[in-house]
């Protein structure tokens, strides 16, 4: 029996060895190597500055930036390094509450009639709380708002949303989407060059 | 779009398909130990192994040793990564300096890491050093495949031999299915997710300023090639706590695509080399179909319920699809329905989805498979072991039927083969009931719960589903960080594990020493696809007679209210 208890202490010895250190560091090697832009986490550099992932979402409140989905990540949402969801059920009050309370919200920040109907994603909290994309429905919906808080005409918004949009991958994967951050960059680009 | 969804549902399928067959008569000649294109690679550092281990690779074992060896081995396994946790905050590679993981948590989370389970009561990023992720829990993500697999492979042994008294080598089936299947794999798998943006790095955590001028701070990691044997090993353990719903985990439609594939890969193919094995290719094929006929109903059930949504919502004034609550952009209605339904259907607990937010109907069918034994393709290596028991019971059935002692493979099947089956069957059922029975009663089990009303219910059920089950997904509003939880659950995911395997591997041992009878004019055929049937609606009525009353008081009378629009 001790020399069966030997045999599994070697090979779990040997095993951690092969797949917890030879392999996630020839993984590592290899991205930095191949890709590094992605190993590293796509990040976004504007004059010399981190200004973000690609891939993370981050918290837009002002009015003159095209803002993403709730969050339920950390307390405040969008926080990196406590991702998750609401996890409310469908039957739970406080869903139905904070949804109604979000559409009030968005209805009004872009002076959007009471009744006028908001595309699920921006009054939902995505599953990662990180979720960088909103549909294009719901950039169309701010084009208005943005355009108006940062004087450019509505057709040039609209068309920067357009070159925005992100189809289905191979023409069939996934649903169709807008990068919020990629989105706003653009858009403080625009703005500087208008000026 | 309909008519997207339903062709993206159907590629799915189509590519799996083509994928797993070709896998699968490759997994065959591994087990066979015939030669493979990778010989010249892994066939030296193969003989290293055994040489450093001191394994005989020409000794065979019979059911009790190749038992014994995997018991001894997994509770080696176990100790280590409860050891580590413990230890973590002494250890390197550790930037955010982590401290030691509490008792009750690294035994859950051993436990869980071990039985293939990889339910997390903790969030990744926020409790384990890199360290801990790569050098316990990226290996056991290796090693509680590579079990799963040898124990399928056993009983397939032990059906094909004629009166034989071993079932294989333990030590050379684990050393095989990590070098030729699990680890070439994961190296593919992982850098295709690293060239599409998901992350791999030991750098510390990067705090940015955003465009808003706030700070954010990104957590880092050895993600990637976590990520890729989380999938493939139908573990399901996340690097971060939002798992595979994390951008950095899963950052395209494509890399959702491939975890996907490769979640239920291997579990699909082993169908196939279990019939090359028993030398009639036709067995794989029917346990193939009944398994993807279970499959289908479930995933139209979860796409339709989930794309009916919320019309509580709605009402309320929402455009588009309702039930975008912890669903992700990217991935919209149908690949978090496709994704939700192929976690569950394999042991494999990865979610994309807040199960716990999805439509009571769309998290029914999650928790259903998982409590019908998790055969629906299953776990790697588990979901065809388990099937195998399920077709033991149905040849049983038969056999009383027709009123002939039942056969398979032309072994008879006797009161010993159905008596293990029968436990195979009972034991996780029972530590689901008897789990969630206890902790709806108790104040420590309901204070756990965030959704009040029948989902509170459900969110407990799904949790020891998922325990014993094996599966590890959860409906995560559950607190289940407290020490109640962690013990109750670590137990039953053991219980949940080894109470299925040793009853496996003795039918397996049994079965081994039998004659082989050549099949009569009143034989049973069990290459129709009346047997496919007959399969898949034994493996329903079993579970529906088991679960249906719990199922009752939880989701089932939740979507009825919610239909009604009644909230909690």
């Amino acid at each position: 029996m001790t020399r069966r208890v030997l045999t599994g202490v070697v090979m779990l010895i040997v095993m951690t060895g092969l797949t917890g250190i030879i392999y996630p560091l020839t993984i590592t090697g290899l991205a930095r190597v191949l890709f590094p832009y992605q190993a590293n986490g796509s990040l976004i550099y504007r004059q010399g500055q981190t200004v973000g992932s690609a891939l993370i979402g981050q918290r837009f409140t002002s009015p003159r930036y095209f803002h993403g989905r709730p969050s339920a990540a950390g307390k405040d949402g969008y926080d990196a390094t406590s991702s998750g969801g609401s996890n409310l059920g469908p039957t739970n009050k406080e869903l139905v509450a904070t949804i109604a309370q979000r559409l009030a919200r968005v209805q009004a920040e872009n002076g959007l009639p009471d009744g006028t109907p908001v595309p699920a994603d921006l009054v939902t909290t995505s599953a990662s709380g990180l979720d960088p994309d909103i549909s294009p429905a719901a950039a169309y919906l701010q084009v208005p708002r943005v355009a108006r808080a940062r004087n450019l005409p509505e057709e040039t918004v609209r068309a920067l949303v357009d070159r925005n949009i992100i189809g289905r991958q191979f023409g069939i994967l996934g649903e169709p989407r807008v990068n919020v951050l990629k989105l706003d960059l653009e858009l403080d680009q625009l703005s500087h060059s208008a000026r | 779009m309909i008519s997207m969804d339903i062709l993206q549902m159907a590629f799915y399928l189509l590519l799996l398909i083509l994928l797993a067959i070709p896998l699968g008569f490759y997994m065959a000649r591994v087990f066979n130990g015939e030669s493979t294109f990778l010989d010249p690679i892994f066939r030296p550092l193969e003989r290293l192994i055994y040489r450093l281990t001191g394994v005989d690779a020409g000794r065979e074992m019979n059911w009790r040793e190749y038992a014994l060896m995997l018991v001894v081995f997994n509770i080696l396994g176990m100790a280590a990564v409860y050891l580590i946790q413990r230890i973590q905050g002494i250890l390197p590679f550790n930037p955010q300096h982590f401290g030691a993981v509490p008792p009750d948590l690294a035994f859950n989370t051993a436990a869980s890491f071990m039985t293939n389970t990889n339910w997390q009561a903790y969030g990744g990023e926020s409790t384990m050093s890199y360290f801990t992720q790569m050098t316990v829990l990226t290996v056991q993500n290796f090693l509680s495949a590579a079990t799963g697999m040898t124990v399928a492979i056993a009983l397939t042994r032990g059906l094909a031999r004629r009166s034989a008294r071993t079932i294989g080598n333990f030590w050379v089936d684990l050393t095989r299915s990590i070098l030729w299947v699990l680890l070439p794999l994961s190296l593919v798998l992982a850098l295709i997710l690293v060239s599409q943006g998901a992350i791999q790095n030991l750098n510390p955590y990067l705090t940015i300023t955003t465009l808003e001028g706030d700070r954010q701070t990104l957590a880092m990691g050895p993600v990637a090639s976590q990520e890729a044997i989380k999938l493939l090993g139908t573990n399901g353990g996340g690097f971060f706590n939002a798992n595979s719903s994390h951008p950095f985990e899963n950052p395209t439609p494509l890399t959702n695509l491939l975890e996907m594939l490769t979640i239920l890969i291997i579990p699909a193919g082993l169908t196939i080399t279990f019939g090359q094995m028993v030398g009639n290719r036709r067995q794989g094929l029917v346990i193939l179909a009944a398994m993807l006929l279970l499959f289908v109903f479930a995933l139209g059930v979860v796409y339709a319920s989930e794309h009916y949504g919320n019309p509580k919502l709605g009402a309320l004034g929402m455009r588009g699809p309702t039930a975008m609550e912890g669903k992700e952009v990217r991935f919209g209605i149908v690949n978090s329905s496709l994704f939700a339904t192929i976690t569950t259907a394999a042991s494999c607990g990865a979610v994309n989805t807040m199960h716990d937010s999805l439509t009571p109907l769309g998290g029914l069918i999650p928790m259903l498979q998982m409590m019908l034994g998790e055969v629906v393709f299953g776990g790697v290596g588990s979901g065809l072991y388990g099937m195998l028991v399920f077709v033991i019971i149905t040849v049983f059935i038969i056999g009383l039927m027709v009123g002939r002692t039942p056969e398979y493979l032309g072994k008879k099947i006797e009161a010993w083969e159905v008596k293990m089956a029968i436990l195979a069957v009972l034991i996780p059922a029972a530590t689901i009931l008897l789990g969630s029975a206890l902790a709806a009663v108790t104040k420590t089990g309901t204070s756990s719960i965030l959704n009040p009303g029948p989902h509170g219910l459900s969110e407990i059920l799904y949790a020891f589903a998922s325990g014993a089950g094996n599966n590890g997904s959860a409906f995560a509003g559950l607190n289940a960080n407290t020490p109640f939880y962690n013990i109750a659950l670590g137990l039953a995911m053991l219980i949940g594990r080894f109470g299925v395997i040793l009853p496996v591997l003795s039918i397996a041992g049994s079965t081994a020493g039998k004659k082989v009878v050549p099949p009569g004019p009143g034989t049973f055929q069990t290459t129709s696809l009346l047997f496919t049937g007959l399969l898949a609606a034994v493996v329903l009525i079993v579970g529906a007679l088991t679960f249906f009353p719990a199922l009752a008081l939880g989701p089932l009378v939740e979507q009825l209210l919610m239909l009604a629009g009644k909230t909690f």
